[in-house]
């Protein structure tokens, strides 16, 4: 009987004020999304972490007039330092057989270039790809050394782009929330003014502070949860439609997002939603209502 | 026991100390501003004396926690001289409003709020709106709110305040009666006519002390 009488309370206050309600919700799912969304590519940019700078490599090329004797003692050493993981070397042929496979869409450019004209290269794994300046320091001065290449250098590039995409994010979902915040505040007040009178005969004959509190409060959580749901479908249409256009080229390089990553953010997105919108909503009552 | 109100320069209530029976019908007059409406506050425990204590139902209201609050209330009935009514509602529905609310069923309102109705002289009128009732039936439906869940003390802010003279003789026939039931009756007015024609036990209250505690006393 009770929960009767709340709930169809809760609706008659959604309703009355349908305007701030509307806006209430959409603050609150942009907001949501916005979390949502900088969630997700905090994971994403972990997981790709840890898989790109696993298989990262530094390329030492040698000089094509290269001494034999040069790339055994350059052999000799690498495979004895402790921060080297693995060596690979690559000869003129192989790098030949690689510089064919990488522009096989440019027959030109391959029948140009001799094998001769490529380099030789030791290919290496580090046992920690973030130590690469030592090993760039200890072997620039080496004999018959041409360049060395640090691939994880252009990773930090793409991350530090990915973190900053997820740091806006998450700046624009706080500003959303607090935007937010105060329209459930608004929006309280104005429901608790809409009832003032309801609220002082409950007062009066002693109805519990719960009892008074809960159609407004449930109120603001009822609206926190459909805008949890509003930016779960925001994310949802997001993936959609990047799986269709140019962002699907990008699958490759960034690892997709799967659907149960994007459902799983939601429990996240309600939590946040309704308890945002409970404890707001319930201040503003400590502050307005005075019960 | 003493009440000063924030930012008042002198008490509204200066060591008062007063005890009602149980059954008693008690009035508390005196000029605006003398402290008579704190009474009633302070028996609703909405203000808390800054000396003293306040005792209602054997329960020590002063030390009584916040949330102890809506329960205690339940044991007092009030009224007011603006009736307070949900004007979007009928008689019956303000009444019921107040069981409801409380966590009574629409089952015990049924057989209760009719009942309580026909006590106050409001047979038949159960489905008017505010609007559609006079002041005295107005009163009386808040009467009936006040006193539907049978309250131990009912506690009346000048009832008669807004109610023509012969209105009010009326109002005051009924408080009379539901004090008969023994439920205690705290009245604060300024209508010296009705106190004068119920001759019942009268506290005169200037500048916030005691100036007459008389049995069966008149206006003054």
């Amino acid at each position: 009987m009770r929960m009767k009488y709340v709930l169809s309370e809760v609706l008659v206050g959604l309703w009355r004020n349908v305007t701030m309600t509307v806006a209430m919700i959409i603050t609150m799912a942009v907001s949501l999304f916005m979390l949502g969304g900088s969630g997700l590519l905090y994971q994403k940019v972990g997981d790709m972490k840890d898989l790109y700078y696993e298989n990262v490599q530094v390329s030492i090329f040698l000089k094509t007039d290269v001494q034999e004797q040069q790339r055994t003692d350059l052999e000799t050493k690498l495979n004895a330092d402790p921060l080297v993981k693995d060596v690979t070397y690559v000869n003129k042929d192989e790098a030949y057989k690689r510089f064919q496979q990488m522009y096989a869409d440019a027959p030109d450019l391959v029948n140009a270039v001799k094998p001769d004209q490529l380099p030789e290269s030791f290919r290496l794994t580090l046992n920690d790809p973030q130590q690469y300046k030592q090993i760039y320091d200890q072997y620039k001065t080496a004999e018959g050394i041409d360049t060395i290449v640090d691939q994880s250098k252009l990773l930090d590039k793409v991350f530090g782009v990915l973190t900053g995409i997820q740091n806006g994010a998450l700046a624009l979902a706080i500003v959303m929330a607090a935007a937010a915040l105060l329209l459930v505040a608004n929006t309280i007040q104005v429901a608790a003014y809409s009832k003032r009178r309801e609220v002082a005969v409950m007062k009066l004959v002693g109805a519990s502070n719960w009892f008074i509190q809960a159609p407004f409060v449930l109120e603001a959580v009822v609206a926190g949860l459909i805008g949890s749901i509003l930016g779960l479908l925001a994310l949802i249409g997001v993936k959609t439609l990047a799986a269709g256009s140019s962002m699907a080229a990008l699958e490759g390089l960034i690892t997709p997002i799967s659907w149960s990553e994007i459902f799983l953010t939601f429990p996240l997105m309600a939590a946040v939603g309704g308890l945002v919108s409970a404890i707001t909503a319930w201040v503003t009552l400590r502050f307005y209502l005075r019960v | 026991m003493t009440k000063t109100y924030p930012k008042a320069s002198r008490p509204s209530l200066d060591n008062v100390s007063v005890s009602i029976e149980k059954g008693e019908f008690v009035f508390f007059i005196g000029p605006s501003g003398s402290g008579k409406s704190t009474i009633i506050k302070l028996l609703l425990h909405e203000v808390t004396p800054n000396k003293g204590r306040v005792v209602v139902n054997g329960k020590d209201v002063t030390s009584m926690r916040s949330w102890k609050r809506p329960h205690f209330r339940r044991s007092i009935g009030c009224v007011f001289q603006d009736f307070r009514l949900l004007p979007n509602r009928t008689a019956y529905e303000n009444v019921a409003f107040a069981l409801e609310v409380i966590g009574k069923t629409k089952a015990v309102a049924r057989r209760v709020v009719p009942e309580v109705l026909e006590l106050v002289g409001l047979g038949g009128k159960e489905h008017r709106y505010p609007h559609e009732l006079s002041g005295g039936e107005q009163q009386r439906v808040a009467v009936a709110r006040a006193f539907v869940n049978r309250p131990l003390i009912l506690l009346a802010d000048e009832p008669t305040g807004n109610l023509d003279p012969d209105t009010s003789i009326e109002i005051m026939r009924l408080l009379d009666r539901i004090n008969r039931t023994g439920t205690t009756v705290v009245m604060v007015t300024h209508d010296s006519n009705i106190v004068n024609q119920m001759r019942r036990r009268v506290i005169e209250i200037e500048s916030g002390r005691i100036v007459r505690d008389q049995a069966r006393g008149v206006y003054g």
